[in-house]
């Protein structure tokens, strides 16, 4: 398992799309050959058909119906569930805003902070093992254990971080209690992960020959100029894919918040909806209030979100994403 | 002054020293402090400031009676005496390794002696309030069934596209990767109430059936290591009589443990972290696993930090102990999905 490969990841179908062999077979040997093949992924096809591409169809059927499930069976109510979340639904339009609130601060904060750690321990400081461990550590941990850990931390109160700042005299704010602080306190909560894009970036950094860098210091480039001509260049693919999986997983974001608001006064993505991320206002709908229909329209809804999303940075990517032995004009 | 390549080398490793060990402390002490609150009584979990290392009063037991110790100056010494009793402003101390050593001394001079005190204890008493043995039960069961069908079903399929040809086999793994990008929530609802309709609401089934049917993480992980294993190793088998089934298992499987045991790295860990799936199938606490007792025990005990932190600590040293003996594999893994861990 090379490091290199690392360069393809950010579009691995387009890796190697060939099986590893190329020998031309007869055609008896070939349909022989196709039957094992089909046998060999059927566990996955058969998952695909019944966990996936059948309930996909079947949600996008239930978002047209009325579907309280403790009073079957669904009522066709057409586009209504849609109507309703695009003009008189004010939590799905707040939990958007939410949302991108948080990714829009969150993850390039995030890929800062992991690519800068990765760039120092590329250094060759001493003890690199050291701190990749240290660094990742937080990225092992169970949502769940961290976010309790962190509610205790930003306890007002008896909380570390209230302390620390006190220490600078800042009277620090009510945290997860605060309207305007909860999300900033999950931000923060964030930044402790960043090791997991460290570790990528990381390895990234170590796939970029170092004859390149000696090369360019014989042309007199200095630090920076290092940085802005060769690394980030390189490097592109692998933030590009991080950026988009960041994307993905903030409409997914669920765990944290629902350990650390399910609890508290302000109720599941309070206070006051400060935290009412769009997967926390899905749950609520389906599982709280067994909206299972408005529920599956705001799962198509998510879903046509992130395949833009997805689909925007991808098309702007020809732009800044530079894969290796692709000519630029 | 111009510093040549090597000095200024040296400098920019020895500020990347400096950045590194800020960033090592602020990433520690909250695991730190975790910790600490674990070892700690429930008084001290809440005091302000902090304690960092868990220090209590104590009390000795002199002449049948508990007293509290002080830190106490006499004659410009400080000693560690037993307060007996106290008249107005001036108590009586004595030295509880000799009782008959007495002292008339101002209290306001002295304070109650901490000493360090680690309460372990506090991990039994956290497995005991909440049905923590149970809780664990559950949740190995998920990870060891999960497991065995996540590494099976995902051998397989990976096999299948490693090696055979077949018409629309990369058509299929393009679709296989872009479920990837598929936000679970849209399958949710459907799959949701398929499994209450076989009457697998509220049991473990839900959280184990799906592995066997493999994903795309983990297929593509495998796949990309069995391409890089020699084609001539399976003709060879061939020659010598293997079919599909003896290449896998005599030639592919030998030589992929890493991969392999990256796997079952990932799907132990993601099984005993997972928090959505549980909450949404398992109703009764007698199904619950470990994530969702310790969310429970949160709501129940907020006002026992201690205990929250011992609890916590519990469930962290799992994953935390895999990644350490596991390292390169899991570093190696994460690398090649790109995201996953």
């Amino acid at each position: 398992m090379g490091v290199t490969q690392i360069s393809s990841g950010a579009r691995p179908a387009a890796a190697q799309l060939e099986p590893t062999r190329a020998r031309p077979r007869p055609g008896s040997l070939s349909r022989r050959e196709s039957r094992w093949g089909y046998l060999f992924i059927s566990p996955w096809l058969l998952g695909f058909v019944v966990f996936t591409a059948g309930p996909m169809l079947a949600s996008l059927v239930l978002s047209l119906t009325r579907y309280d499930i403790s009073n079957p069976p669904p009522t066709w109510i057409g586009l209504d569930n849609y109507i309703k979340m695009f003009t008189s639904d004010p939590k799905f339009w707040h939990s958007l805003r939410v949302t991108v609130t948080y990714a829009l601060v969150a993850i390039p904060l995030g890929l800062t902070f992991g690519f800068a750690l990765a760039y120092l321990l590329n250094l060759r400081v001493p003890g690199v093992p050291f701190w990749r461990t240290a660094f990742y550590m937080p990225a092992v941990m169970p949502a769940v254990a961290s976010a309790l850990l962190w509610g205790a931390i930003f306890n007002p109160r008896y909380g570390i971080l209230n302390w620390f700042l006190s220490l600078v005299g800042i009277h620090g704010p009510g945290w997860l209690a605060s309207r305007d602080w909860a999300l900033p306190a999950l931000i923060i909560m964030s930044l402790w992960g960043v090791g997991g894009g460290m570790i990528i970036y990381l390895a990234g950094l170590q796939s970029i020959p170092t004859t390149l860098y000696e090369s360019a210091q014989i042309d007199g480039a200095n630090g920076w100029q290092q940085v802005r001509h060769i690394t980030l260049p390189l490097m592109t693919p692998v933030i590009f894919f991080n950026l988009v999986i960041g994307i993905i997983g903030t409409f997914q974001y669920f765990t944290e918040v629902y350990v650390l608001t399910s609890t508290a006064s302000g109720g599941l993505g309070g206070p006051v909806d400060a935290t009412l991320f769009y997967n926390i206002n899905l749950y609520n709908n389906a599982f709280r209030y067994l909206n299972m229909g408005y529920a599956s329209a705001l799962a198509w809804v998510l879903f046509v979100i992130v395949l833009v999303l997805t689909l925007l940075v991808f098309r702007s990517s020809a732009a800044w994403v530079y894969y290796e032995g692709e000519v630029r004009r | 002054m111009r510093l040549g390549i090597k000095a200024r080398s040296q400098l920019t490793r020895g500020c990347a020293l400096v950045v590194l060990t800020v960033g090592f402390i602020v990433v520690m002490i909250p695991l730190v402090w975790m910790a600490s609150s674990a070892l700690k009584t429930k008084e001290a979990a809440n005091t302000m400031p902090p304690q960092w290392i868990p220090k209590e009063q104590v009390k000795v037991n002199v002449d049948g009676k508990d007293l509290f110790l002080y830190d106490i100056p006499v004659e410009g010494v400080v000693r560690r005496l037993a307060l007996v009793s106290k008249d107005g402003p001036t108590g009586t101390f004595v030295n509880p390794d000799n009782p008959t050593e007495q002292y008339q001394l101002p209290v306001a001079s002295g304070v109650r002696a901490k000493v360090v005190r680690f309460h372990w204890d506090n991990f039994a008493a956290a497995m005991k309030t909440v049905p923590f043995g149970r809780y664990l039960v559950n949740t190995l069961t998920i990870v060891l069934f999960g497991t065995i069908g996540t590494v099976a079903s995902c051998t397989l399929v990976a096999y299948g596209f490693a090696r055979f040809r077949a018409p629309g086999m990369s058509v299929l793994f393009l679709l296989l990767l872009s479920t990837i990008m598929l936000p679970p929530q849209v399958t949710l609802i459907p799959t949701f109430i398929i499994f209450r309709q076989l009457g697998w609401y509220d049991t473990l089934l839900p959280l184990i059936v799906p592995a066997f049917f493999a994903n795309a993480w983990d297929v593509f992980l495998l796949r990309q290591f069995f391409m890089t294993l020699p084609i001539e190793l399976d003709d060879a088998a061939r020659i010598d009589g293997c079919g599909p089934w003896g290449i896998l298992w005599h030639v592919i499987i030998p030589q992929s443990w890493p991969a392999l045991i990256t796997v079952t790295i990932f799907t132990v860990l993601y099984a005993w972290n997972d928090f959505y799936a549980p909450l949404i199938y398992l109703q009764s606490q007698e199904h619950w696993t470990v994530a969702l007792g310790l969310q429970s025990f949160n709501a129940l005990y907020s006002n026992q930090g201690n205990l929250l932190m011992a609890a916590s600590v519990l469930m962290v040293l799992p994953p935390i102990l895999i990644f350490f003996f596991a390292q390169r594999l899991f570093i190696q893994g994460v690398v090649i999905s790109g995201i996953k861990g």
